[in-house]
């Protein structure tokens, strides 16, 4: 496993491939008042592509996010993940799927208090168990790139939304992973810091060659997107 | 522990006010320890400093009142003697006695009637200043007894009976039971006092027959059959730390400051629980996205679990060090006071692994955080 190609044993054929969703379904709830979240859902999202999801509320559209994240199982089809059927893994393993080969960008961030700019990436990368060199990548050197590096000291309450956001971004994207899941990352921004974070969406997305997905309510940045899926009730429509 | 530490950091104040509370705590349980090993010095260092294993007391008598109570005679010496196991069996009595000095003042004696010859006599060796026993009115005494400005050559007289001893030696260290002083007599001039005979008067005389207890040592590798030695010479036999009991006050004493330092452990160890408690709950959201990250329970308790050990050593080793120093003002002054490392060791030891304990409790939390609670909105 090295620099951002997603190879992974035995499974040549979907190599090309960041995330592959295959008839999944999803339903939540107990008993007899259970919610189709995911309805028969197939999805292909290649690397280096920017795959913006909009809808409703309720659509399932963090369903998808959770599923695809491998934070939960469907109930129904398969997952794959650079290739990796999700499916056949227990909690831990995808615990370290998700570590090594999965990054998350939060609505509003969801940076650690306690940990400067470089820390939270720094910290992402103790986590996966990688270091600077390997797989993973330069934290400053991404910091910059996202237009950070001169806040590379400072922690979360000391930083803007936008910042913050920008933050989230570098911190997912520095364990080189195969598959980034993004959701709402302008719920909180004003229109210029909404463009200017999908705008960075997309060039990290082209730039590393990963799968992104990103989850909205804001029509005016999927001009930024290569791709726009729409969901309703579940189901994609579009 | 990459979060950890610089949590600690960040949440200095917080985390420094818990410290502050389990070092006060440290502090406190140092004080108790000193006091503690300090009144059993007091209580029973004659009794430990002799080289017996076991007393023999008489059938029937009270383990805590033993010591005041028990009369045993020759022929229960002379059963004991003729036992397996037994390398030394000798008389031994035991009385609190007030006396005065030259001057007029109070001198409170435990004394301990001892055969010159016998194994409980104390050693050569055991001697600090002047000689052993030997003379009958002859004395030696705990060396806390110079700090009543008595020495050797001087004379005290046993209140109500008049019997005049005089101190031919001082031992060294102290040798204290029921914080009296000891005083090592000859067994008869222990049993003409015990009898209460004056000087000059006729003692009955079985008195030279008796003592307290019969004094056991046991031959090196062997194994005291006390239920055989027990029914032969009808005595009730007490291992030496259990007679501890059988000093005035002991068992209620250690029982009070045993209780209190259960007390303080116990306060201590939910304080820290409540803490990490607290702060666990605090950090839901962030310990699911660090969860959402792919971060396994077991890094997240590892995390938790070194930095509550790094806040709990830390505020034990400062705590007891600060006690350390008081105790240190303390040990120049009256109090029965004394520091020893093995029961602070362990006094740190139950501090840090109980907050741990504490700690532990809390941490579980860590396992039942959802990562799907880090996505969407909710904060
Ligand atoms: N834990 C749950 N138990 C039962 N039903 C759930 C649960 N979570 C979500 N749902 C339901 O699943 C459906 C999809 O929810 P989801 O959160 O994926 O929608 P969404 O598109 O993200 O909506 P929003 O735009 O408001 O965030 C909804 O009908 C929701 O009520
Ligand atoms: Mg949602």
């Amino acid at each position: 496993m090295t620099g951002t190609t997603q190879q992974a044993p035995g499974t040549t054929p979907t190599t090309t491939v960041g995330l592959e969703l295959d008839d999944v379904t999803l339903t939540l709830g107990d008993g007899d008042s259970t919610v189709t979240a995911l309805d028969h859902v197939s999805l292909t999202v290649p690397p280096g592509q920017l795959l913006a999801v909009v809808g409703p509320s309720g659509a399932g559209k963090s369903s998808l996010l959770a599923v695809a994240g491998a934070l939960g199982l469907p109930t129904a089809g398969v997952v794959r993940v650079a290739g990796v059927d999700v499916s056949a893994l227990n909690a831990a393993r995808r615990a370290d799927l998700r570590r090594r080969r999965i990054g998350f960008v939060f609505q509003s961030g969801n940076l650690l208090p306690a940990l400067t700019a470089v820390d939270q990436l720094r910290f992402a990368l103790h986590v996966a168990g990688e270091r600077v060199g390997r797989d993973g990548r330069d934290p400053r050197t991404l910091l910059g790139q996202v237009g950070m590096a001169h806040k590379a000291d400072r922690r979360p309450h000391e930083l803007s939304g936008g910042e913050r956001q920008r933050v989230g971004i570098a911190r997912a994207l520095v364990t080189a992973p195969a598959l980034l899941l993004v959701d709402e990352p302008t719920a909180a921004l004003d229109r210029a810091r909404s463009h200017e974070v999908v705008q960075l969406l997309a060039t990290e997305t082209h730039e590393y060659g990963v799968a992104t997905v990103m989850v909205t309510h804001d029509h005016d940045v999927l001009e930024h997107c290569d791709r726009v899926v729409e969901m309703e009730d579940g189901r994609l429509t579009a | 522990m990459f979060l950890a530490w610089r949590e600690l950091w960040f949440a200095r104040s917080r985390f420094g006010l818990m410290g502050a509370v389990v070092g006060l705590v440290a502090v406190l349980v140092v004080m108790l320890s000193g006091l503690s090993s300090g009144l059993v010095n007091d209580g029973v260092s004659g009794l430990k400093k002799l080289p017996v294993t076991a007393f023999a007391f008489d059938d029937g008598t009270a383990v805590d009142s033993a010591f005041s109570r028990s009369t045993v005679d020759r022929d229960q010496l002379a059963a004991w003697s003729a036992q397996d196991g037994v390398a030394e069996a000798a008389l031994f009595g035991n009385q609190l006695v007030n006396a005065e000095g030259a001057n007029g003042e109070a001198v409170d004696l435990a004394l301990f009637g001892v055969e010159p010859d016998s194994f409980l006599a104390p050693a050569p060796d055991a001697v600090a200043d002047g000689e052993g026993l030997g003379d009958a009115t002859g004395i030696v005494v705990s060396d806390t007894v110079t700090e009543l400005g008595l020495g050797v050559g001087d004379t005290v007289t046993i209140e109500r009976l008049g019997t005049e001893l005089t101190i031919v030696g001082v031992l060294d260290g102290q040798h204290t039971f029921g914080h009296v002083d000891v005083a090592y007599v000859p067994l008869e001039t222990w049993q003409e006092i015990h009898s209460g005979a004056l000087p000059g008067t006729e003692v009955r005389p079985e008195a030279y027959d008796e003592a307290t207890a019969v004094a056991l040592s046991v031959a090196d590798g062997a194994e005291l059959d006390t239920a055989a030695g027990d029914s032969d010479a009808a005595t009730m036999t007490v291992p030496l730390d259990e007679s501890f009991d059988g000093s005035p006050g002991y068992a209620a004493e250690t029982l009070t400051l045993n209780l209190i330092q259960l007390f303080l452990y116990a306060i201590s160890a939910l304080v820290v629980g409540a803490f990490f408690t607290v702060w666990t709950i605090q950090r839901k959201h962030e310990i699911a996205v660090a969860r959402a990250m792919g971060a396994s329970t077991g890094y997240l308790v590892r995390d938790a679990l070194g930095q509550a050990a790094v806040v709990l050593v830390v505020s034990t080793v400062v705590g007891m060090a600060v006690g350390v120093g008081f105790g240190a003002l303390m040990t120049s002054t009256p109090m029965p006071f004394a520091l020893e490392a093995g029961p602070l060791a362990v006094a740190a030891a139950l501090l840090v692994g109980l907050g741990l304990l504490g700690a532990a409790a809390s941490v579980g939390r860590i396992a039942h955080v959802d990562p799907l609670t880090a996505l969407g909105g909710q904060r």
